[in-house]
């Protein structure tokens, strides 16, 4: 039977099947193994206390508990905005020399960076400053824009280039030939992105910035759930009515107002900049010292073993483990999840709320779904993966439900479980991989954001190092950091390659 | 084909137009960071409930304004570090620092002054705490059977919540926390180690005394589920620390003015919600010791 619903496909399929099944188990081992060493218990002897008091917050919503809910709304969107205007534009600009081996390797760096650090970056050159909040977001934005944009217009077709007469100017031939042809893909994309850079936005409150995340944390810190989930229902509504609020003829309007409800900040002071460059992340023992004194060296030297051998090297294998361990479970629950909003498996209502489900899960940032687990569980790996795996799960299961809805059947085609199986599962799979091994890279980014929470990845040792106000040593980790992420970023477009699974991906979950 | 010149002249038009609105928008958000009025700013760092120290330190802007003469803020912030880097970077020109954070921020910027401490502050003390299912009880002694539990500080940046507490447990048990214990977590600031003690996640923890107190006030705290077992000896800890240029902007004998102003503080309520009795002058000196143990455990070079 599941020769006959394959048809055209088995022609094309068979060696590259057992190569992506060959993969996946691959993977799974992977995962398997990383268990094994990762650690895992459930400590908690008196949660319910905490989770009580949890579920009647949800249930109790208090919307007039934040007073200034409109303003953190604006702010959250006009940060989103500014920041991922910028970001797509400099992408944009970027992607036409992205041919550039340097360009390339800039970009891929500053997107392996993960918003959060940015921002706390930013925090110690410019201080609490709304331009702290635009560059954390529009920057590794510009990164991802610059990569997606110029692979967009690789692929674009070329029919129409063959007709463009001779003499024709490489200006005018881009705006009337090239970009035409991708631009839908484009908006499409950055609309993706805009999503994105909502959430972004949230959570840069958690370090300090006047957005929706600010307000969050207090309000989880102090257990005020009821106000907590009044701030996170607003933040579903706004993002599952994005399409409903930004038509593309008001993006101009607001881009203007945006700039001033970012509100004011310190003053951003020269020196400061200039301290920071030339002093903060020097490493310590090369401070004030000569070029050419030996001994400075050598210190140097021994500074950066000290960092490797106790910091970066215990850092990078949590990092592997818990983002190898959350890739299979993301895996897992993204399968499990698509069909919730599948035309294949559910009528219109319960698509409805499958979709409901899915824009809760994957909006609620994954710093508070591992807090929340935090308390059931106690401190381990284990709320870091459920909670990587639920909110990325939920972002794939969601690509993947709008791609299967694009199949079309046969009239005699199998049903429920069987059409699962035996038909919609082997004809989108090749999709799944590419959203998975494009989602990799963003998953172990995320893993620093839980070391902020405790978890010992390279996230952990960052926060520690900036709690010491030790930017030498943090800066020195985060690009450690960075190197891991493009490391990985390599390794998922080498396993693409050769499993030959699509590089058009319209909607990348980067 | 006059349809499809004009559907591409408009795709060429919004990009060029949007093209500029972003540059537009990129190159206003520094003019809306300048800052309006010259208002004399303070923190404090953020080691508990930030309601609380909302309502604390909007009423000490008040009353600094009325007394002072000058436009005062307070703006809170997420963490000690930020805290540290707002002082430093000018943003904030007096801070309620901890020991440790104050010590920090010091170094960082030369002619820094602390000013004034809490009468308490003088002789701080902390609390090891546990959950009751540990059998913990409470001694005089360093409890050492804490050795092999899951245990939190709180900030990693906290004098009561990490610096102290830390130096106590190598002195006594001559290892670092992660050898000592079977897990060591970070909970974030004071009020968050005694929810997570008293629910279990974690089994022993550390908490600054003052806030211990305000949570038992509260109402928050079970006494069936946790308690104490152990206070520290004391050391000085928070104190307000300013920055030695504040003269030349608002005049000479600022300073003195504002130390003043703040060991004057007696208005009951405002004391209770430190809560301290009275405040008393203090100097860099009186943060010796502090400075040497953080040298001594690695937390300063």
């Amino acid at each position: 039977m599941g020769k006959s619903v394959l048809k055209g496909d088995v022609l094309k399929f068979p060696p590259k099947n057992t190569s992506m099944v060959r993969v996946s188990l691959m993977f799974v081992g992977v995962a398997l193994f990383c268990l094994y060493f990762s650690d895992i218990s459930i400590t908690t002897h008196d949660p319910w206390l905490e989770i009580n008091r949890m579920i009647v917050g949800v249930f109790t919503p208090d919307f007039l508990a934040i007073g200034a809910i409109g303003d953190t709304l604006l702010k959250t969107v006009s940060f989103a905005l500014i920041g991922v205007s910028m970001g797509a534009v400099s992408g944009f600009l970027l992607a036409q020399i992205f041919h550039l081996r340097v360009v390339r390797l800039v970009c891929s760096f500053v997107r392996s960076i993960h918003e959060l650090f940015w921002a706390l970056i930013f925090l110690q050159i410019l201080g609490l400053t709304p331009l702290t909040g635009i560059l954390a977001i529009a920057l590794p934005y510009a990164g991802i824009c610059a990569k997606v944009y110029s692979e967009t217009l690789e692929e674009s077709q070329t029919h129409a280039l063959q007709v463009v007469p001779d003499g024709s100017g490489i200006i005018s031939t881009f705006f009337y030939v090239r970009l035409p042809e991708v631009w839908t893909h484009i908006v499409s994309y950055t609309s993706y992105r805009f999503e994105c850079g909502l959430r972004s936005s949230a959570v840069l409150g958690f370090i300090g910035l006047p957005t929706l995340g600010f307000y969050l944390e207090t309000a989880f810190n102090e257990g005020n759930y009821s106000e907590a989930s009044a701030l996170l229902i607003t933040f579903y509504v706004l993002i599952a009515t994005i399409r409903y609020w930004l038509r593309p003829r008001l993006i101009g309007f607001y881009l203007i107002v945006a700039p001033f409800l970012l509100g004011g900040g310190a003053d951003i002071k020269l020196g400061n900049v200039m301290r920071f460059f030339t002093f903060d992340i020097v490493p310590a023992p090369l401070r004030g010292s000569s070029l050419f004194d030996v001994s400075s060296w050598v210190d140097l030297l021994n500074w950066m073993q000290t960092l490797i051998t106790a910091q970066a090297f215990p850092g990078i294998i949590s990092t592997i483990v818990l983002t190898q361990i959350a890739l299979v479970g993301t895996a897992f629950l993204s399968l499990t999840l698509f069909p919730l909003i599948s035309n294949k498996f559910f009528g219109k209502y319960g698509r409805m709320l499958g979709h409901l489900f899915l824009v809760v899960v994957r909006s609620t940032p994954e710093f508070i779904l591992a807090y929340i687990f935090l308390q059931f569980w106690g401190p381990s790996m284990l709320p870091a993966i459920v909670a990587l795996s639920l909110h990325n799960g939920a972002i794939i299961g969601h690509l993947m439900g709008r791609y299967s809805n694009e199949i079309s059947l046969r009239p005699d085609h199998a049903h429920a479980i069987n059409l699962y199986g035996y038909e919609i599962i082997p004809r989108i799979y090749g999709q799944f991989l590419a959203f998975l091994f494009y989602r990799w890279e963003v998953i172990m980014r995320e893993t620093a954001i839980l070391g902020i929470l405790g978890i010992a990845t390279l996230g952990f040792y960052v926060d520690s190092a900036l709690a010491d106000i030790r930017l030498d040593r943090a800066i020195f980790l985060i690009v450690i950091t960075a190197f891991l992420n493009v490391a990985i970023d390599s390794l998922s477009r080498y396993i693409r390659q050769r499993l030959r699974l699509s590089r058009t991906v319209q909607h990348h979950p980067n | 084909m006059l349809k499809n010149a004009l559907k591409l002249f408009h795709t060429f038009g919004t990009i060029s137009l949007l093209f500029f609105l972003s540059v537009w928008a990129a190159s206003s958000v520094p003019l809306s960071t300048v800052k309006a009025s010259d208002a004399f700013v303070f923190t404090a760092i953020p080691d508990e409930d930030e309601s609380r120290l909302r309502q604390r330190f909007n009423k000490i802007a008040t009353y600094l304004e009325n007394k002072l003469g000058v436009a005062v803020t307070y703006i809170p912030v997420k963490s000690y570090a930020a805290a540290v880097a707002a002082f430093r970077n000018d943003q904030v020109q007096l801070a309620w620092f901890g020991g440790l954070s104050g010590v920090r921020a010091r170094i960082l910027v030369p002619n820094s002054e602390a000013i004034a401490q809490g009468l308490e502050d003088q002789a701080f003390f902390n609390y090891f705490i546990a959950h009751s299912s540990t059998g913990l009880k409470r001694s005089t002694e360093f409890p050492k059977n804490i050795a092999g539990t899951i245990f939190t500080f709180g900030s990693k940046g906290s004098t009561s919540g990490r610096l102290i507490p830390e130096f106590h447990i190598r002195k006594h048990l001559k290892k670092a926390p992660n050898d000592v214990f079977q897990k060591v977590g970070f909970s974030g600031n004071h009020t968050r180690t005694i929810q997570l003690v008293q629910s279990g996640a974690y089994q022993v923890g550390a908490v600054n005394s003052k806030v211990w107190e305000n949570e038992m006030k509260a109402g928050k705290i079970d006494s069936s589920k946790v308690s104490i077992i152990w206070k520290t000896p004391p050391y000085p800890n928070y104190q307000w620390s300013i920055r030695g240029d504040v003269d030349v902007r608002w005049g000479a004998g600022f300073k003195n003015r504002v130390k003043e102003v703040l060991l004057n503080i007696k208005d009951p309520d405002l004391l209770a919600s430190f809560p301290r009795t009275s405040f008393v002058p203090a100097s860099n000196s009186d943060y010796q010791p502090i400075l040497d143990v953080a040298k001594a455990i690695k937390l300063i070079d």
